[in-house]
């Protein structure tokens, strides 16, 4: 069976918010929610399928269920970090797909900035019951920005890939960012400006880090029967692909990431190629998950990323890959340091043609948004969807 | 310049499945988890091969020898610290740290040998300075 075709993209919603002091977590998943139903011209009542990820209060599904008065026949609180928000939106099409449900709600929200969270330079342990990997990870002092880093550092080793290079990714985000009016950083950078940031470690620059922000965002997903009485645009998805990349026992490899394989499966299942892709939402925690993943789902050739994203390749506009044109995690928004719904949010605005219109890519008929969640160092989530304008 | 400071190095959480691990490393010994069935050597050690799914898994003493596969010094930290993976001569690599180096000599695939460091009231880390 395949979810091509079975599911549409009806109802979406960004919180404006980047610094949610006087609004609770579970308020934010609420008003989410209620912007991406008013959005698709549906109802609370209407909703019979409910996801959402690690950053949602209480056990699983259930706290925000009640909290909501939502009453789901399908729940699903599958999280692979980052890009759970990516993989629910396939996972709901499989739900719609299999009868399961026909309304499906996916909400994010969250509150680093509020909570004064040493979001990337600190170590986390999780707490209570270690996981097996944890004893031998912890005590070195892992963070969020020196597991990536490591990537970065055997890509420059194997390829000769450059910090200027990385910078054109931050230069091409800040590009889009300076139309955004909630975006966190609206101001244009160089390349200079990136290389010559603070070193937070090596090789990555402050300005090759995404930003910390508080806020949410939210996606319903219907079956086609419903979507046909709907008035908004009609976004499709016509592919998607999840895998979980390890350290495999010890077989570590840094250049590639699990988008690899998740991008293969949505191609696979889409019947498209990367050359057809009009516009792409990439996972953007730091400019090296950009360059990598990239180059996995197969827009330029392994090593070539660094030339690829170069020269303003990725500015709508100029650019023949225009890449997150809301100003992406690097500028705009990283609600709860988790940025992969953000990705479908804009993937399906330039679908539906209400990007910005500075940023607005002429007759965008395909878009791939693609999520990586976790530690791309350690272990992390992939996902892949691929969204078609009907 | 901000005066050196000694950096803390939080104890690991011992399990049944790794006391011999952290025993070993407790008398100055890093310990490599080698299956018998399909003879690769895995880590971070389990007692069933994530290879193979054998359960005829055994301890082996590693040579101390490797190469940096990877690194990134931590400078936004209140007391830097250089992380990485390492190559075991044994074939896994493995998470650790770099120490009692210049951290702005550090390269990929530089050879370096094994060292310990105390942690906060438990068995010492496996680490690594250039040989």
């Amino acid at each position: 069976m395949s979810i091509k075709g079975k599911a549409y993209i009806a109802g979406i919603y960004e919180h404006p918010t980047r610094l949610a002091k006087d609004i609770s977590l579970a308020q934010i998943h609420a008003q989410v929610a209620k912007g991406a139903l008013e959005d698709a011209g549906l109802t609370k009542d209407d909703v019979d399928g409910y996801f959402c990820a690690g950053d949602a209060p209480g056990l699983g599904p259930m706290s925000m269920v009640e909290y909501m008065g939502l009453k789901p026949r399908h729940v699903d609180s599958t999280d692979t970090g980052g890009s759970s928000y990516v993989l629910h939106v396939g996972h709901a099409a499989e739900a719609i797909a299999a009868g399961k449900c026909k309304v499906a709600l996916i909400t994010l929200a969250g509150r680093p900035r509020a909570e004064g969270m040493a979001t990337g330079t600190v170590p986390r342990s999780r707490g209570g019951t270690p996981t097996p990997d944890e004893p031998f990870e912890f005590p070195y002092g892992p963070t969020v920005v020196n597991m990536y880093a490591m990537c970065a550092m055997r890509h420059m080793h194997e390829y000769g890939t450059t910090s200027e290079q990385l910078a054109w990714i931050k230069v091409a985000a800040s590009h889009h960012a300076q139309h955004n009016p909630h975006a966190l950083m609206r101001d244009v950078v160089t390349v200079e400006q990136v290389v010559n940031s603070p070193m937070i470690s090596d090789p990555l620059h402050r300005l090759d880090c995404c930003v910390i922000t508080d806020g949410g965002g939210a996606i319903v997903v219907v079956a086609p029967e419903i979507a046909a009485k709907l008035k908004r645009p009609k976004v499709k998805l016509i592919g998607a692909g999840e895998f979980v990349k390890t350290q495999m026992g010890g077989k570590v490899d840094l250049t590639y990431s699990g988008a690899r394989f998740s991008g293969a499966a949505a191609f696979a299942e889409a019947g498209v190629k990367p050359a057809d892709i009009k516009y792409a939402s990439i996972y953007d925690s730091f400019t090296i998950t950009v360059l990598m993943q990239l180059e996995d789902l197969g827009f330029c050739e392994k090593g070539k990323g660094g030339a690829f994203v170069s020269d303003g390749n990725l500015i709508a506009g100029t650019g023949k890959l225009p890449f997150n044109t809301d100003g992406g995690g690097l500028c705009s928004n990283h609600p709860g340091n988790r940025g992969g719904l953000t990705k479908v949010l804009e993937a399906v605005r330039q679908l539906r043609g209400e990007a910005h219109p500075a940023v607005q890519v002429k007759n965008c008929n395909l878009a791939v948004a693609h999520g990586t969640g976790g530690s791309l160092g350690l272990r992390h989530g992939s996902a892949t969807v691929i969204l078609e304008r009907e | 310049m901000a005066e050196a400071k000694e950096r803390k190095l939080p104890a690991p959480t011992v399990s049944q499945e790794t006391q011999a691990y952290w025993d070993a490393a407790a008398k100055g010994k890093l310990l490599v988890r080698k299956c018998t069935s399909c003879g690769q050597a895995h880590h971070y050690p389990r007692t069933i091969c994530p290879f193979c799914f054998s359960d005829k898994t055994e301890w082996i003493e590693a040579s101390g020898k490797g190469t940096i596969y990877s690194y990134s010094v931590m400078r936004r930290a209140p007391v830097p610290y250089a992380m990485a993976y390492v190559t075991l001569a044994e074939g896994p690599r493995m998470v650790t740290n770099i120490v009692d180096c210049d951290f702005d000599k550090l390269k990929c695939e530089q050879p370096v040998k094994l060292v310990f460091k105390p942690t906060d009231g438990g068995p010492p880390l496996p680490m690594f300075t250039p040989a």
